[in-house]
């Protein structure tokens, strides 16, 4: 198993001001993410879990770049994580520039990053991964239903040629029988393309299936991490227990009350 | 027709607290909603489960009278052996809120921004209790306290923003609840919350039907929250009722191949070594008027053929030309 670290977290902090809300009392400080440390190995699949407010989506901005850490480092040992690090979001709708046809869209990123090559191949290369039809490019946003529009945001983010892809709720956004297809699509992309993939989710089933290893976080520190399996299995943190016992399960009526 | 009464026997529930006959929704020139039957039975908790566009929203509108305009509904909605769609507003209001009542998915577009907590659980106390002054304000917080909102008193004076979204979903089910409605109806009221949250808010939802003998009908896309809190369940797709029944049955053992689907798309949680791979549906769900003619599900459906061209009319279960076994 190879054990090449691609991003070291170091007691990684991220304080926000909030706004005032008494005109002669000292704005109060949110510590999103406190002091977390851990490891991203290459390959490797890590799930990142935590209700809203626990510092999931600033943990994530940081690995991005998007954020920078008041405390502690992140070091990427890659060559470009601008490059090297995508992301695709919950949302694509939003995502998506509704003026830009689809072909502009996903060869942006090569355009911003000033990446060379024909375009034209890594488009149709990109479509026919994602499993869009090629006539997809001419077209809007608009026009696509909403799995169809999560592709087109995966296609964008895989056109640099990643090494970490960073799902940020990819899925929640999406209705439940379109739900399977888009991750089935990530792990078919995560295998072709060696990708290492990081899942911020809250929910837990897409968590457990997806990834080998899982950071649970509340108030903006790990509390709990390991293999995925045996956290599902045996979770020691209580957080993590609450959290497990409060997923709803199928076919528990019986067992019900 | 038939008698809802007698129907309701046969399946060993109580009284018929709601009957819906042939409901039908318009949008402009498209049928979205089709000839929904069901009854929802005293102290019944009834899942609705559809995905986006199957009309699952605008079945719990045209129930409650509150479609918007350019919509509009057709068939019967029987409460107490009034129909509901053929009513005045004017009666309608005297039974909205207080005999029927609806939770939404997102309290902070449904409160009122400008109006502290207390007021609007009193309201409907003061329409249709004609509870004033004290009394109002005191039952208001007596509903505040069922719903477990941590210190109510204080939280009568705030404003929806002030609160999290899981005490403004509290304040939504004491306001829905103030009443002991007869039928309460809850669109989707845990889809925006955390799941600790999520599990805290139907354990209080349950609470309250059970304990006052209200029918609830939940309308979800999430079906373990359907097999948590359920006892009945309907299956929408398209806007057609494609499989009906137990959630017992239903869910371990489906009928209609987009019940087997959906349930097979739902990441396992208890295997030991889940495989990466799930089962998927194939496409996508159509738009508004865009499902296909016949059984909606047809073009996504393994088993479809000629047959399917043409709708299939639900039987005591699941609509479907060829059921699985």
């Amino acid at each position: 198993m190879n054990e090449e670290v691609l991003f070291r977290a170091e007691h990684l902090t991220r304080r926000f001001r909030l706004p005032r809300t008494r005109l002669f009392e000292p704005r109060r400080v949110l510590t999103a993410v406190d002091d977390v440390s851990f490891d991203l190995t290459r390959d490797q699949t890590l799930g990142l879990v935590g209700e809203s407010g626990s510092g999931k989506t600033t943990l994530m901005k940081l690995l991005l770049g998007l954020e920078r850490p008041d405390e502690g480092r992140v070091t990427y040992t890659g060559q470009s994580q601008r490059r090297e690090v995508q992301v695709v979001f919950q949302d694509p709708s939003s995502a998506l520039d509704p003026r830009m046809r689809v072909a502009e869209i996903i060869l942006e990123p090569l355009r911003v990053l000033r990446i060379e090559g024909d375009h034209q191949e890594r488009l149709r290369e990109l479509l026919e991964a994602t499993g869009l039809p090629l006539t997809s490019a001419r077209r809007y946003p608009h026009e696509f239903s909403g799995g169809q529009r999560q592709r087109i945001a995966i296609a964008r983010a895989l056109a640099p040629r990643p090494r970490v892809l960073i799902g940020d709720e990819p899925v929640s956004a999406l209705d439940v029988s379109v739900r399977a297809q888009i991750l089935n699509l990530l792990e078919d992309l995560r295998v072709g393309f060696h990708l290492t993939l990081v899942l911020v989710s809250h929910d837990l089933s897409v968590v457990r299936h997806m990834t080998d290893r899982v950071l649970i976080m509340r108030h903006g520190k790990i509390v709990e991490e390991g293999p995925t399996r045996d956290v599902f299995r045996a979770p020691q943190h209580p957080y993590t227990r609450l959290l497990l016992d409060s997923i709803p399960r199928l076919r528990t009526q019986a067992s019900r009350k | 027709m038939r008698d809802s009464n007698s129907d309701a026997e046969r399946r060993g529930g109580g009284p018929a607290a709601l009957v819906v006959e042939k409901l039908s929704v318009r949008v402009g020139p498209i049928e979205a909603v089709h000839d929904l039957s069901f009854v929802l039975e005293a102290g019944q908790r009834t899942g609705l489960i559809g995905e986006s566009g199957s009309g699952k929203t605008l079945t719990a509108l045209a129930i409650m009278g509150l479609l918007p305009d350019g919509l509009s509904a057709t068939g019967r909605v029987l409460y107490k052996g009034r129909d509901l769609l053929a009513m005045s507003e004017r009666d309608l209001c005297a039974i909205r809120g207080d005999r029927l009542a609806m939770i939404f998915q997102e309290p902070m577009t449904a409160l009122n921004p400008v109006m502290q907590i207390g007021a609007q659980v009193a309201e409907p106390l003061r329409l249709h209790r004609q509870l004033r002054g004290s009394a109002a304000r005191s039952a208001a917080l007596q509903a505040l306290e069922r719903v477990k909102l941590p210190d109510p008193a204080a939280q009568m004076h705030a404003y929806p923003h002030q609160l999290s979204g899981g005490q403004r979903q509290r304040a939504m089910i004491a306001m829905a609840t103030a009443c002991s409605p007869a039928v309460l109806l809850a669109d989707e009221p845990t889809t925006a919350l955390d799941v600790t949250v999520q599990a805290q808010i139907l354990d209080l939802l349950v609470g309250l039907v059970e304990e006052r003998g209200s029918s609830l009908l939940l309308i979800t896309h999430d079906l373990p929250v359907v097999a948590n809190v359920c006892q009945r369940v309907l299956v929408l797709y398209g806007g057609h009722i494609v499989e009906t029944g137990s959630v017992d049955e239903v869910f371990s053992d489906p009928r209609h191949p987009y019940t087997r689907a959906l349930l097979d798309a739902i990441p396992p949680l208890d295997d030991n070594e889940p495989s990466r791979k799930l089962p998927a549906i194939p496409g996508t769900v159509p738009g508004l008027g865009e499902f296909p003619p016949g059984c909606p599900f047809r073009n996504r459906c393994p088993r479809a053929d000629a047959a399917c061209m043409a709708m299939p009319p639900l039987d005591e279960r699941v609509a479907c030309w060829h059921p699985l076994a």
